[in-house]
């Protein structure tokens, strides 16, 4: 009797356990249905425009059929190189510095100043390079994107490359210092190049965080429909060139805006695959 | 306490000598007062228990131990030609001027991650400006022979020296210090992250490495101080309580500490 009942309770037991084990994994699903239904949409939708002119051609006048996104992909090509050669450097310096200073009051204070960097909304950002560069510069200008994604990437390269250069023992800053090596050559020339693969992992995480922003840009690299001029002019981007042409009215410029957003999480998506092989490599 | 041996050591030249030397972290008192002479072409063994000092004493002598957070030294290190007046904490002194004439090799292999084993030795010379491909060419192969790696490592210089075993790393590192051409090789407990074979390796060609540079060597191991060193100093609680002829150490010890020590009644 006694064992009968237990077994009744185990099968009870059982079967509870298997209708939570299916919610968890409906609500793990849930979570994550949206990267699906994105991903699906974008293929039904920009798939249709995806062809050679697309990434060749300049857009057409409304009305027209035809053209392509070559100005914004070049255009967001550009800023985002300007916003690495700005901020890359400048991240790293600053992790470096974190790290050199460790438990310091000037680190604590540089950590926090990075973390609320971090949390300004990124039209904020937007405004201050309008601010500081365009404003100046009387018109808006690749300068001012790239000045823009770059202040948006600086946080986050400091933070991860603090991160990747804590992880390096302090016996191996001690062996560099003890080799009669001042301490920023040890952090150079000794520390960085080991942990290069986990600083250029942090590096294309910020790239891939820049390359989607749109917000920075609207009021200062701006945008064009003729293709790149020179730094000091407006400058297209796929972001901003999807929010316009996804609010128009004209149907061919709606489904460019489809394409782009669909070349546009392409490449976040690789981005994101490349850093993901870089970190198992390290 | 130390008074008959210092007078022996009077004899030879000094390589380096310290002053009533006291070493902090924080608030707690880790060297106290520690005035010893240790002659040229010495290999001085440092022994005593754990956290007793050593350490931290050996770490002074480069100006190593100022690095960590917290750490304070007061007293001299006399190193003939180091700085004015010889000494390395006189005010103005570079660390950086005093660490190329100090080498270190610690407890655990540290060599540079990313970097082959000919820039592993390579390395300080070239930080240092020397590019001269035949000069580092040489160094290299001459430091790697006095470490005694030479003949494993010649066909692989290009392989990364975290490659190597524990042993070999160790040795690498030993490489990586001669190099720079030290006055001075400080020891931290080098063989004791090692194997016996290794170990044995290591306290072979510290024995041949009096004839170039002087060694001062920390261990926890009496053999090893007994086998590879001609002089011994015998730390306790932050203290020096004993420094001789390592024979007369180990044979017939002066304070009653020490002898307790060797003959294993305590650490």
């Amino acid at each position: 009797m006694k064992n009968m009942k237990l077994s009744a309770k185990d099968r009870s037991r059982k079967i509870y356990n298997q209708i939570w084990l299916g919610v968890l994994c409906l609500l793990a699903f849930a979570a994550i249905m949206p990267l699906f239904f994105i991903f699906a949409y974008l293929l039904v939708r920009g798939w249709a425009g995806l062809s050679l002119s697309f990434f060749t051609e300049i857009p057409k006048p409304v009305g027209e059929v035809g053209g392509g996104m070559a100005n914004a992909i070049s255009g967001s090509l550009v800023l985002m190189a300007l916003a690495a050669i700005l901020g890359v450097p400048l991240g790293i310096t600053c992790g470096m510095t974190l790290v050199e200073l460790r438990k310091s009051s000037t680190a604590k204070f540089l950590r926090v100043a990075i973390d609320l960097l971090t949390s300004v909304p990124s039209i904020v950002v937007g405004l201050f390079a309008y601010a500081l560069v365009v404003v100046p510069m009387k018109g808006y200008s690749a300068w001012a994107g790239g000045f823009a994604l770059a202040i948006v990437m600086v946080p986050i390269v400091a933070r991860s490359t603090e991160e990747i250069l804590k992880l390096v023992p302090r016996s191996i800053h001690e062996a560099g210092l003890a080799l009669g090596i001042p301490r920023w050559k040890v952090l150079v020339r000794l520390i960085l190049p080991g942990v290069k693969t986990g600083v250029t992992t942090g590096v294309l995480l910020a790239l891939a965080r820049v390359s989607g922003e749109t917000a920075p840009l609207l009021f200062t690299a701006f945008s064009n429909s003729f293709g790149f001029r020179g730094l000091s002019s407006p400058t297209a981007s796929l972001p901003v060139q999807i929010y316009t042409y996804a609010t128009s009215h004209d149907e061919t410029w709606r489904q460019l805006a489809w394409t782009g957003a669909l070349v546009l999480v392409f490449v976040v998506f690789c981005l994101n695959l490349l850093t993901r092989i870089l970190m198992r490599r390290t | 306490m130390a008074s008959s041996v210092s007078t022996q050591a009077m004899h030879a030249p000094a390589a380096l000598e310290t002053r009533d030397l006291n070493a902090w972290f924080g608030d707690l008192h880790v060297v106290k007062g520690i005035s010893l002479s240790v002659p040229q072409n010495d290999v001085y063994a440092l022994i005593g228990p754990s956290g007793c000092g050593k350490s931290t004493f050996i770490r002074c002598l480069n100006r190593l131990h100022e690095e960590t957070d917290g750490a304070r030294v007061k007293g001299e290190v006399l190193i003939p030609g180091a700085a004015k007046a010889d000494n390395i904490y006189a005010s103005g002194v570079d660390p950086v001027s005093i660490r190329r004439r100090v080498g270190m090799v610690f407890q655990k292999p540290n060599p540079f991650p990313g970097l082959s084993i000919y820039d592993n030795v390579a390395v300080g010379l070239k930080l240092a400006g020397i590019v001269r491909r035949n000069i580092l060419d040489d160094v290299v192969e001459t430091s790697l022979r006095q470490a005694a790696l030479w003949e494993e490592v010649k066909d692989k210089l290009k392989k990364p020296g975290t490659s190597l075993s524990g042993g070999q790393q160790q040795r690498l590192c030993i490489a990586r210090a001669l190099a720079v051409k030290p006055q001075v090789l400080l020891m931290d407990e080098p063989t004791s992250a090692l194997d016996p074979i290794s170990t044995a390796r290591i306290e072979e060609l510290v024995i041949k490495l009096r004839n170039d540079v002087t060694v001062l060597i920390v261990t926890h191991n009496m053999q090893q101080a007994a086998r590879i060193s001609n002089r011994t100093a015998f730390f306790l609680l932050g203290e020096l309580v004993e420094t001789g002829a390592t024979k007369e150490i180990f044979t017939n010890p002066k304070d009653t500490r020490t002898e307790q020590y060797i003959t294993g009644r305590f650490g």
